[in-house]
């Protein structure tokens, strides 16, 4: 019973890592229509620099700075929004297909330094022993479990409100605006590419953060956990939950993952030893099916955005009587 | 540098080159970059592998001359390209052509993202996560002027050499080449001049997939097989592409010879394993310095 709670506990925890990755991913794609094809690299900017300013001096990678756990959380943050604001600079003024090659092109760069560049980034073996906010619980595993999933929850629900409150501001309506018609949004006198280069600098910044709370969770990072694959999940998240609406967001997270595990429990159940490697990509090929199924069947996803963000006109359509629109049948944007 | 590190980038680039056609075609003609497109060369060099044992009852198995291989894997790769160019028309059918009928220009990519790892792991779960091999048998490399050279490894640029011209050709000399050019520049008015939109569709998928089994085959017969062999090919392959410009079928060749010079000339300096930076550094610079590509294409 022990057993199950505590797998529970860091379950959700884990859980909650990718609903703030995914909430980065929706300022992003959802509200901004910036597609990002490398957010696993901007996680692993956050994981290892949080990861290298606070760890303990050591022969295997770059450290020694032993910062206070918090400052190593907003220097990942920091890290990966300078990295995606030298990509979007490079980028963002042209097609937006471009951002989605150049990001993948990060991702992969970064990639190959997380694994080669060993004076640094300790190569294949990763780093070890990043030290663990409220180290004085550690003696009891389950109580700082469930302290670090409270800890999850409370950034996941700052960060949540913060972005909710962001997107309802007219700056979050510029951004839609810009994405629905960048030259009508242009002639009001927005400047998209402003606008473009902040929210996709302010959503990789989340990336980081998801990034360096789940390397202080663990306690360990290696390269194998920044593979394209994280790209991928996240992705299937917000399609699944629904892009352009922070709840599809955090629904689609739990919802995705939740399946991943279970089906990474049955391949491991059903499958004998020598097919484990084979089930793992046969799990793979199932979730990449579901997300092109998802994009075709049900394109809004399972929440779907609303249409209207301006609690203004959601209020004077409720005093005419009128009952505010559902969301239209639209796409994903 | 030595003119052996020059002849390894010529070899990688060719390949790059070759694969590459069919992404900066569809990407004209289609509108969206498809992520998918590595997995065309996995998915043709995988798919010639058991074809090849398959023929090799009905054909002269011993290997032609000094090659590593015989006829049957020459059919497997004419039947492997077959197939992926229908693979490639089939994943439009069912997936990107209903997407960009409903508009939104990125969802397209989206799902090719989510198809590359569908196909990339569907050829793990089949073949396993090791690297295969058409032939087992070791070539000695040849001496030729200041160079080694192996047998194979002449094929390969041979090969790749009649294929570049012969998409030359039909792009420049016939009406299906010219009809695909015109709706490469401008679909719309493609349309008004009578050009059957959905057929040069038809045969942009089918070209395109049989070129990247093609150089798949090619990658398979001078390095090996393994499910990652295309995907790890994705960015020199866009690279490629935006540095020749988009819809330059020209341009992507030799974008993919710049990108393989500049990944063989590097290696020393850098490190090979720092190869995908590389071709992700001259994208950088392409798009920064000059994001319309060498030949024109759109920005």
């Amino acid at each position: 019973m022990l057993d199950l709670a505590s797998y529970a506990v860091f379950f959700l925890v884990t859980a909650l890592g990718f609903t703030l990755i995914c909430l980065g991913l929706n300022l992003q794609w959802g509200f901004t229509g910036l597609f990002n094809a490398g957010v696993a690299g901007f996680v692993a900017v956050g994981a290892y620099v949080s990861a290298i300013l606070t760890t303990p001096a050591s022969a295997q990678h770059l450290g020694g700075f032993g910062l206070p756990v918090a400052i190593g959380w907003l220097g990942g943050a920091a890290a990966a929004a300078a990295t995606a604001a030298i990509v979007g600079i490079a980028t963002l003024r042209l097609r937006s297909d471009y951002l989605a090659i150049t990001t993948f092109g990060i991702a992969a760069s970064l990639l190959a330094v997380a694994q080669n560049a060993h004076s640094i980034t300790g190569g294949p073996f990763g780093i070890a022993f990043i030290p663990r906010p409220f180290a004085e619980l550690s003696d009891r595993p389950a109580l700082y479990d469930t302290v670090y999933l409270a800890l999850m929850a409370v950034l996941v629900g700052i960060v949540f409100l913060g972005l909710e409150r962001l997107l309802h501001s007219p700056w979050g309506r510029a951004l839609k605006a810009i994405r629905e018609d960048e030259i009508a949004a242009a002639a009001l006198g927005k400047d998209p590419r402003r606008f473009r280069l902040e929210a996709f600098v302010m959503g990789s910044a989340v990336m980081g953060l998801a990034g360096a709370a789940e390397a202080h969770f663990v306690g360990f990072i290696a390269p194998d956990e920044f593979l394209p694959i994280l790209t991928f999940q996240a992705w299937a998240m917000l399609i699944v939950g629904g892009s352009g609406n922070n709840r599809g967001a955090v629904l689609g997270s739990l919802v995705v993952w939740i399946l991943w595990s279970a089906s990474g429990t049955v391949m491991h159940g059903l499958l004998p030893a020598d097919l484990q490697v084979r089930g793992a990509a046969l799990q793979i090929v199932l979730i990449g099916v579901l997300l092109a199924a998802m994009l075709v069947l049900r394109p809004r996803g399972l929440v779907g955005e609303r249409i209207i963000v301006s609690r203004h006109i959601i209020a004077a359509d409720r005093d005419a009587g009128a009952v505010p629109g559902p969301a239209s049948t639209g796409e994903v944007p | 540098m030595t003119p052996q590190l020059l002849l390894d980038g010529v070899l990688l680039g060719s390949t790059i080159g070759l694969a590459s056609i069919g992404l900066t075609l569809t990407y004209a003609i289609l509108g969206f970059g498809n992520f998918a497109h590595g997995e065309l060369l996995s998915w043709g060099a995988y798919l010639a592998l058991p074809i090849a044992g398959l023929v090799s009852g009905a054909l002269v198995t011993e290997p032609l001359g000094a090659l590593s291989f015989g006829w049957p894997l020459v059919a497997a790769a004419f039947i492997a390209m077959a197939l992926t160019g229908a693979l490639a028309f089939a994943l439009d059918r069912i997936l990107f052509g209903r997407l960009r009928r409903r508009g939104g220009a990125m969802t397209p990519v989206i799902a090719s993202f989510g198809a590359s790892l569908a196909l990339r792991n569907f050829i793990q779960f089949v073949f396993g996560p090791q690297p295969a091999y058409y032939s087992r048998d070791l070539q000695i490399a040849m001496p030729f002027g200041p160079l080694r050279i192996t047998p194979d490894q002449i094929v390969v640029l041979a090969v790749t050499a009649v294929l570049v011209v012969g998409v030359h050709l039909l792009l420049s000399r016939t009406h299906l080449g010219r009809a695909m050019r015109a709706t490469a520049e401008n679909p719309q008015l493609a349309q008004i001049a009578g050009i059957d939109i959905a057929g040069v569709v038809r045969n942009v998928w089918l070209i395109g997939g049989a070129l990247a089994a093609a150089a798949g085959v090619l990658v398979g017969v001078t390095v090996q097989l393994s499910p990652g062999m295309g995907f790890d090919l994705l960015l020199p392959l866009f690279a490629a592409v935006i540095l020749g410009g988009i819809g330059s079928v020209p341009g992507a060749v030799v974008g993919g010879l710049v990108i393989g010079l500049a990944e063989a000339v590097s290696g020393p300096l850098v490190g090979t394993e720092y190869r995908t930076a590389v071709a992700f550094l001259v994208l950088l610079v392409v798009l920064i310095v000059k994001p319309t590509g060498l030949f024109g294409g759109r920005s």
